[in-house]
């Protein structure tokens, strides 16, 4: 019996998608390789979610406290796959990844880890990460890693809602009102110098094959794409070169340390506890 | 559609809006902190849900002739009412827990009876409310007792929000009926059906053995069974507590009303350029209808 057909807005079915709890009782192990590159891209899905979920009870809109909560909900949900994935090298659970691994140990990109900002800059940050995780996730599925690959087929689903929110919002505020447009211009202009290191084929990506997705591959689409988003809004795609220090290590970000120090803060009161 | 009956429906069923949204607060504050990312999912998904029910009831109440934007100008002047209970300050994690077992386990037994209110679009409102209000309890609940079940530190966290939450949450039901001067007529109208004093009895009864199963006790040196009458007997609640903190007075209603209002003002420019983008979008239309 399929669970899709007994689907209904009121009932919660798992439908044919994979769980972390899955993954991590599965024999899927991933090698030493493969689970840093799960790393990268589990520590950015959190990160940008951490980042995006304390706007729930402060949107502009209450249709907007739902949409931006779903959108943190689905990336703490790719988040989750990939740091189980990840953790299987080491023995390790996704929480021993999320909450005891120290600010030089993750690996996400600067973008993510942005301030919110007013909600002009949430938005240019969600259609810059969008478009580019859009970009990711279509080539991933390919991957010759079964649970990379699985794990990006149900990515790539949600993250085609994401796209489409960021670009109706960039829409919106750009050929909405004067401020507005300054405001989502603003927010494009101060985070544009971190676009750059999504596109950075850092360690261990290039030796991987067909397994990752190498990033430099998506920097031509990506760019397009996002052009085209921009300028259908009466916005200008600024011209700005990458910020110094592109290599996800947190060695060139102010920001990483807060976060974790919020995130992480209850957990580590209580070492070896379970919840 | 009499006029009073109306107004009633109007006032009850957006200050149970009112209370969803800022009902968001005190839980919201712990998605960051969150323990581990099970219970962050969890969290996120259940304060989302909470601005679901917004959605539905301002959506109900519309259906009575009042608009939303109305309803948010009541809530933003402070002229709207919202469940109290929202107004104390959610300090840890256990707290998170004790909102859920208590605080929605309350909501639930005040709600279900409403279901059959004899206004549809309330009573099915409710329906869909008060199934995921079940899902929020139990997940209260399992936290709890995860935390009453490990170290004696978290056993201790879980105890003490307990102890914070029972008599605000016992609170939730009202006032005494011998208090409570708009019951009646409610009740005539069959929009509330059963009164303050029924339903907190009815929630204690329903507590006690769930307490024990948590192995956490209740705050109330008088609680015991009484098998004459076939419930639980408890103790009397702080009622001047509870008046004072319905004026306001409650060690956090200036926060949660500020909080409230600081998202609306910093997000008025986003609802203005949605708006003047819809317009010129429709005129654009109209204007290609019309060529």
């Amino acid at each position: 019996m399929s669970f899709a057909s007994h689907d209904s807005a009121t009932r919660q079915s798992q439908g044919e998608a994979i769980t972390p709890e899955e993954i991590a009782s599965s024999d899927a192990v991933a090698d030493e390789a493969t689970a840093r590159y799960a790393m990268i891209l589990g520590d950015d899905a959190l990160m940008l979610s951490q980042r995006l979920s304390s706007w729930i009870s402060r949107a502009p809109e209450l249709e907007e406290d739902v949409a931006l909560a779903n959108i943190a909900l689905d990336l703490l949900g790719h988040a989750r796959f990939l740091l189980t994935y990840a953790g299987t090298a080491w023995g390790k659970t996704e929480d021993d990844l999320a909450y005891f691994r120290d600010e030089e140990e993750f690996r996400s990109c600067r973008l993510v880890e942005q301030e919110n900002g007013d909600f002009g800059r949430t938005i240019a940050r969600q259609l810059i990460f969008s478009t580019y995780q859009h970009q990711l996730y279509s080539r991933l599925v390919h991957s010759t890693d079964p649970t990379l690959a699985a794990i990006a087929d149900k990515a790539l689903k949600e993250v085609q809602y994401h796209q489409d929110h960021a670009a109706q919002w960039t829409l919106r505020l750009g050929l909405g009102t004067e401020e507005s447009s300054r405001r989502i211009q603003d927010g494009l202009d101060s985070l544009w110098s971190y676009v750059e290191e999504l596109f950075l084929d850092v360690d261990p990506i290039p030796a991987l094959g067909d397994v990752a997705v190498l990033p430099s591959s998506l920097r031509e689409d990506t760019l397009h794409r996002l052009r085209e988003a921009i300028e259908a809004a009466g916005l200008t795609v600024p011209e700005m070169s990458g910020a110094y220090g592109s290599d996800r290590t947190g060695r060139f970000s102010e920001q990483r340390g807060y976060i974790l120090a919020e995130m992480q803060v209850l957990a580590r009161q209580h070492p070896g506890a379970t919840w | 559609m009499p006029e009073p009956y109306r107004k009633t429906l109007v006032r009850q069923v957006s200050q149970h809006a009112h209370s969803e949204i800022i009902g968001m607060q005190p839980e919201g504050n712990w998605i960051s902190r969150a323990p581990s990312l099970k219970r962050k999912a969890i969290l996120m998904a259940k304060v989302q849900d909470e601005a679901g029910h917004g959605l539905y009831l301002y959506s109900a109440a519309e259906t009575l002739g009042t608009p939303r934007d109305e309803m948010f100008d009541q809530l933003y002047t402070g002229r709207a009412k919202y469940s109290s209970i929202f107004n104390y300050p959610a300090r840890t994690w256990a707290d998170v827990g004790a909102i859920g077992w208590l605080v929605d386990g309350a909501a639930i037994t005040n709600q279900v009876p409403l279901c059959r209110a004899s206004y549809g679009p309330y009573g099915r409102a409710m329906v869909r409310v008060c199934k995921e209000e079940s899902f929020h309890q139990r997940q209260g609940w399992e936290i709890l007792y995860t935390l009453s079940h490990g170290t004696e530190e978290q056993h201790q966290m879980a105890q003490d929000a307990v102890d914070r939450f029972y008599g605000p949450a016992l609170q939730m039901f009202g006032p005494p009926d011998s208090d409570s001067p708009n019951s009646g007529q409610s009740m005539a109208w069959n929009i509330k059906r059963f009164s303050n004093d029924e339903l907190r009895q009815r929630f204690v009864d329903m507590i006690v053995p769930q307490a024990e199963a948590l192995g956490l006790t209740l705050p109330d040196p008088d609680l015991q069974w009484n098998e004459e009458r076939g419930h639980y007997d408890f103790g009397e609640l702080d009622w001047d507590e509870f008046f004072s903190v319905l004026k306001g007075n409650g060690p956090l209603s200036r926060q949660r009303l500020e909080h409230y209002r600081r998202a609306r003002d910093e997000g008025a420019w986003v609802r203005e350029a949605a708006a003047a983008y819809a317009g010129r979008q429709h005129q654009e239309q109209a204007a290609l209808a019309g060529a």
